[in-house]
């Protein structure tokens, strides 16, 4: 519609577009601006590739970071056994006494399993094992008590869970002592924790930093085609139009720049896998780090555009509309 | 087409550059505007394309107070202008045609469309045969006749023209004007600022005359001389 001329038709209107043939127009309207963006990033490639790496190679500290976060919630889910109770029972019971305590352990709601290691078999494992098999021949009697190794249920399996499972068990009348290798877990969750909460704030951080470059850039572009855009201001293109391919650079940006970071984090992950197997192998695991799957390199593509998007609609909401015609 | 009543402006800083003007430019006419530089020309231009809004006054176009187009409106409302500068102001990186285009492509047209309307108007100023080339391979008088082409694409039916002839020798001036002549006659309104008096002396056009911006003629060229 005409604003100063009522009767007179614009454009698509004066030359009779079909409305379908109009939303059609839209989307080729759309596609040619978003070309025309990417021929003007080829126009300087170098520029652009830098401005792509730099947001490629920010994701990519994150994006590493949360492999190796998701890799060690495998692993602490490997060690379930961090949470296995050993209970020492006394050496005075009678054997019938020590089944039925086992039986009523194993019974209990808070218990996954409870297994019983007799005091003969723990002898015998115990020669098996150490070589003391001469040596332990000289003694009277078996030094051993009987051991009752108990799995708790999934949700006691936490390290505070266990303690108290811990702490229950050992009121019973016929344990000796009870142990739990619960300082290693609580401080395997600590790190975990630790390292899951530097993640995402870094990941904060650098997620800002992209923002703040790739719109600093794009106000570069925009300041370099001021005459330009004020020429296209005098015959009448509205902001919207003129900001459009602005925003496609910031996509470009995030498409190209996701796909940087995807490389970087494979070949940061090839890199420290070697160190991961040496170490996983000193402590005789077959743990390997998994990189990202399809769903997660998705999402980290999504997260690159996302951001090329937001810096580039900061600096065209704030300089485009600034330049007006003189 | 154009009315001023009792318009006034004051920049920033205090400069009073119009003084209570008032004219008023008829459907279809084709004025001058002159007076020297610095006599408020190029304020009355500006405050036609809506690139300055006046201080005290009103401006309508058509009929429409200026007043009451909203920022978001302008650049819709300069789809109806077709502006021609001194400097002719082509995007010196893009072709004859994408430049020709430019008014087309943001109104949405397609490109064979825009393709039609590009050659028609190059044809009109005599340039079609220069549709592949860059500003910089062109003359000046060319130059000026390809931003002439621009502002006529769409065919608006008013015409403002900032020294369109400022840069131009006295021959391609009067082909410029002549141009002008032509688009008037299909009923076009014109108004051309210029301080180039030996132009519009042979010419017997309304001439409106500015002097530190107030209106101290207005009349055929011979009056005003």
């Amino acid at each position: 519609m005409s604003v100063l001329f009522r009767s007179r038709q614009q454009g698509a209107q004066q030359v009779k577009i079909s409305g379908v043939r109009r939303f059609f127009m839209f989307f080729v309207h759309h596609a040619q601006q978003a070309v025309g963006s990417l021929g003007q990033l080829a126009r300087y490639p170098f520029a652009s590739l830098m401005t792509m790496a730099v947001l490629g190679l920010s994701l990519t500290l994150p994006a590493t970071l949360y492999v190796i976060v998701k890799n060690t919630d495998n692993v602490g889910a490997d060690f379930q056994q961090a949470s296995e109770i050993t209970l020492f029972l006394h050496k005075d019971l009678t054997a019938q006494e020590v089944q039925t305590f086992a039986k009523r352990i194993d019974l209990s709601p808070e218990i996954e399993s409870a297994t019983l290691i007799g005091k003969e078999q723990g002898l015998a494992d115990f020669r098996a094992r150490s070589g003391f098999g001469d040596a332990l021949d000289t003694l009277q009697e078996n030094p051993l008590p009987d051991v009752l190794r108990v799995i708790p249920r999934e949700n006691y399996r936490s390290a505070a869970a266990a303690q108290q499972l811990l702490q229950q068990l050992e009121q019973e009348r016929e344990v000796e002592q009870a142990r739990l290798d619960v300082d290693w877990l609580e401080r395997f969750t600590a790190i975990v924790d630790l390292v899951r909460d530097a993640f995402l704030a870094l990941a904060l951080l650098l997620c800002v930093a992209v923002v703040l470059i790739v719109g600093n850039t794009i106000r570069l572009n925009i300041s370099s085609k001021r005459d330009e855009i004020m020429v296209m201001k005098l015959v009448g293109a509205t902001d919207a139009y003129i900001q459009r391919p602005f925003l496609y650079t910031g996509i470009w940006y995030g498409l190209v720049g996701g796909v940087i970071t995807w490389l970087a984090t494979a070949v940061l992950i090839m890199w420290l896998s070697g160190a991961v197997r040496d170490i996983a192998e000193l402590y005789d695991s077959q743990f390997t780090l998994t990189g990202l799957n399809l769903t997660e390199m998705a999402v980290v593509w999504g997260i690159a555009v996302g951001l090329g998007l937001v810096g580039s609609y900061i600096a065209v909401r704030k300089h485009v509309t600034a330049i007006e015609p003189q | 087409m154009i009315k001023f009543e009792q318009v006034s402006k004051v920049y920033p800083g205090g400069f009073k550059a119009l003084n209570n003007v008032s004219f008023d430019v008829e459907p279809g006419e084709m004025a001058f505007l002159t007076g020297h530089s610095g006599a408020g020309k190029s304020t009355v231009l500006k405050l036609i394309s809506l690139m300055e809004r006046p201080t005290a006054g009103r401006v309508l176009i058509n009929g429409h107070d200026l007043k009451r187009i909203q920022r978001k409106q302008i650049a819709y409302a300069r789809r109806d202008i077709g502006m021609i500068f001194q400097d002719h102001r082509l995007l010196m990186d893009r072709t004859v045609f994408d430049n020709v285009a430019l008014p087309l492509m943001i109104e949405g047209y397609s490109l064979s469309e825009a393709r039609k309307r590009v050659q028609a108007a190059l044809d009109k100023v005599g340039l079609s045969d220069k549709i592949r080339h860059y500003p910089h391979m062109l003359s000046g008088g060319e130059q000026q006749r390809v931003g002439i082409a621009r502002a006529v694409v769409n065919k608006p039916p008013l015409l403002l023209a900032d020294e369109p002839t400022g840069n131009l020798d006295p021959k391609l001036s009067a082909e410029i004007i002549k141009l002008f002549e032509e688009f008037n006659r299909v009923g076009v309104s014109v108004l051309i600022a210029t301080h180039d008096l030996s132009l519009i002396a042979r010419l017997r056009y309304r001439t409106l005359t500015l002097k530190e911006g107030r209106m101290i003629s207005d009349g055929l060229t011979e009056e005003a001389l």
